[in-house]
């Protein structure tokens, strides 16, 4: 190949001042030499990406999808349970909201039945009362009324007699009595 | 360089020198195996993807490191390419998609070293890689759909009598992909670093030197999103082709 041997590599792409002759793409003499490193290089450089980097960086970024992924699942999750505690929370006011209803209603009811008790039992006394006082007065007209009978039959008896008649005690006795009754 | 001596004061243009092919130990001829300049800078983009990609990607951290987020998203960005582009059915061959594209973007951006060797702008490299996803792809296109893969070249939706015409451009232009796939790679970085070394050569003239610095300033910067850009396009144009072979159907 080397025709001449000067101190520059001399072929039929290059002069002997070491200047290309022509454009050096075309130099025919130089072409296996770039094809076969090339390849050499095209073959390491297949080797190194499909056996180490992008198996590598492609689990870097499925990993990195995967991590995204989880979170956001986690903050829904955690979200969630925001909602349900706020939930329970709610829940749990109405619960004591209702309770305290009930409690008031409770505590009205007893007064109102203590109440109803009280007045009941003071309804009650004052009848009996009302029916003793009624008791005492009857009694009182009664003995009253006996003893206006017993004084119209003395004030008869003595007026008969007065009067210069002759009153048996038994004839005037039934007539004031039919006369009072009248 | 003594035969440079003999043109001093003038202007001297070698822009296509920087992508002569030496060895890196001695001055022999250069063998199919012989460790080049081409060797030493392929060797660097693979360091330095293993730099980002396994080394970065280490400590395997769901909150990434800095080195780690960059191979991340490089990541992100091929694989969503290619599901975007090829369906779900396409991720299998996310690794080869991966593969061109790591070495053509680490090999593009390496070359913007000064004094470095722009591997890609190598029509041989590129279209290595060129026909190499253009035999690929048929091959799996004919492997998969089998004789319906031609209905690639077969308008359904084109009226009768234009479906041979449309047919035989198809077919021209399915033949042309790898040319074109190639070539727009190694065009776009070799005319960059050429068009840089026609302005450093400017730069030995006094008068026109900040003119000239300013344009390598310019045309670096230029050259910085086409090393991206092309790197993209290559790969996205593969995802292209490969979307034909898995659905041929129009």
């Amino acid at each position: 190949m080397a025709t001449e041997t000067t101190e520059h590599a001399v072929g039929a792409c290059v002069d002997g001042g070491g200047t290309a002759i022509g454009m050096p793409q075309l130099c025919a003499d130089w072409m296996p030499n770039q094809i076969f490193w090339l390849v050499v290089s095209l073959i390491v450089i297949y080797f190194i990406m499909s056996r180490i980097a992008l198996p590598r960086i492609g689990a870097v970024l499925a990993e990195r999808s995967g991590t995204i992924t989880n979170d956001l699942a986690a903050a829904e999750e955690l979200k969630l349970k925001a909602v349900e505690a706020e939930a329970a929370y709610e829940k749990a006011l109405a619960d004591a909201r209702s309770e305290a209803a009930k409690i008031v209603a409770e505590a009205g009811s007893e007064i109102q039945a203590e109440l109803d008790a009280e007045l009941a039992k003071a309804d009650a006394e004052i009848s009996a009362q009302t029916a003793e006082s009624e008791k005492a007065i009857a009694e009182i007209r009664d003995s009253a009324a006996a003893n206006v009978k017993d004084v119209a039959k003395d004030v008869t008896k003595a007026l008969v007699a007065a009067m210069g008649g002759k009153a048996d005690a038994k004839s005037v006795n039934a007539a004031v009595t039919a006369k009072m009754k009248g | 360089m003594a035969t440079e001596e003999h043109s001093e004061g003038g202007l001297v243009f070698h822009p296509l020198d920087q992508f002569i092919v030496k060895p890196l130990f001695g001055d022999g001829p250069v063998h199919w195996y012989t460790p080049t300049n081409v060797t030493l800078w392929m060797g660097l983009a693979i360091l330095a993807i293993i730099a980002i990609f396994v080394l970065g990607s280490r400590g395997r951290a769901t909150i990434p490191t800095r080195m780690q987020s960059i191979g991340e998203l490089i990541y992100g960005f091929i694989y969503k390419m290619v599901e975007d582009v090829t369906g779900k059915d396409g991720v299998k061959y996310f690794p080869y998609i991966m593969t061109l594209f790591v070495f053509i973007l680490f090999a593009n951006y390496l070359a913007l070293l000064p004094m470095s060797y722009s591997a890609t702008s190598m029509i041989a490299v590129t279209a290595v890689m060129g026909f190499g996803v253009f035999i690929a792809v048929t091959v799996l296109g004919f492997v998969l759909n089998g004789p319906a893969f031609l209905g690639l070249f077969w308008m359904k939706d084109a009226p009768a009598i234009l479906r041979p015409i449309i047919a035989v451009i198809e077919v021209i232009s399915y033949f042309v992909r790898p040319v074109s796939h190639s070539i727009r790679l190694a065009g776009n970085i070799m005319a960059g670093h050429a068009v840089i070394k026609v302005f450093a050569g400017f730069a030995a003239l006094t008068i026109v030197s900040p003119v000239a610095i300013l344009g390598i300033t310019a045309i670096y910067g230029l050259e910085v999103l086409v090393a991206g850009i092309q790197a993209y396009v290559f790969t996205i144009l593969t995802c292209v082709y490969l979307k034909d072979a898995l659905h041929p159907a129009h």
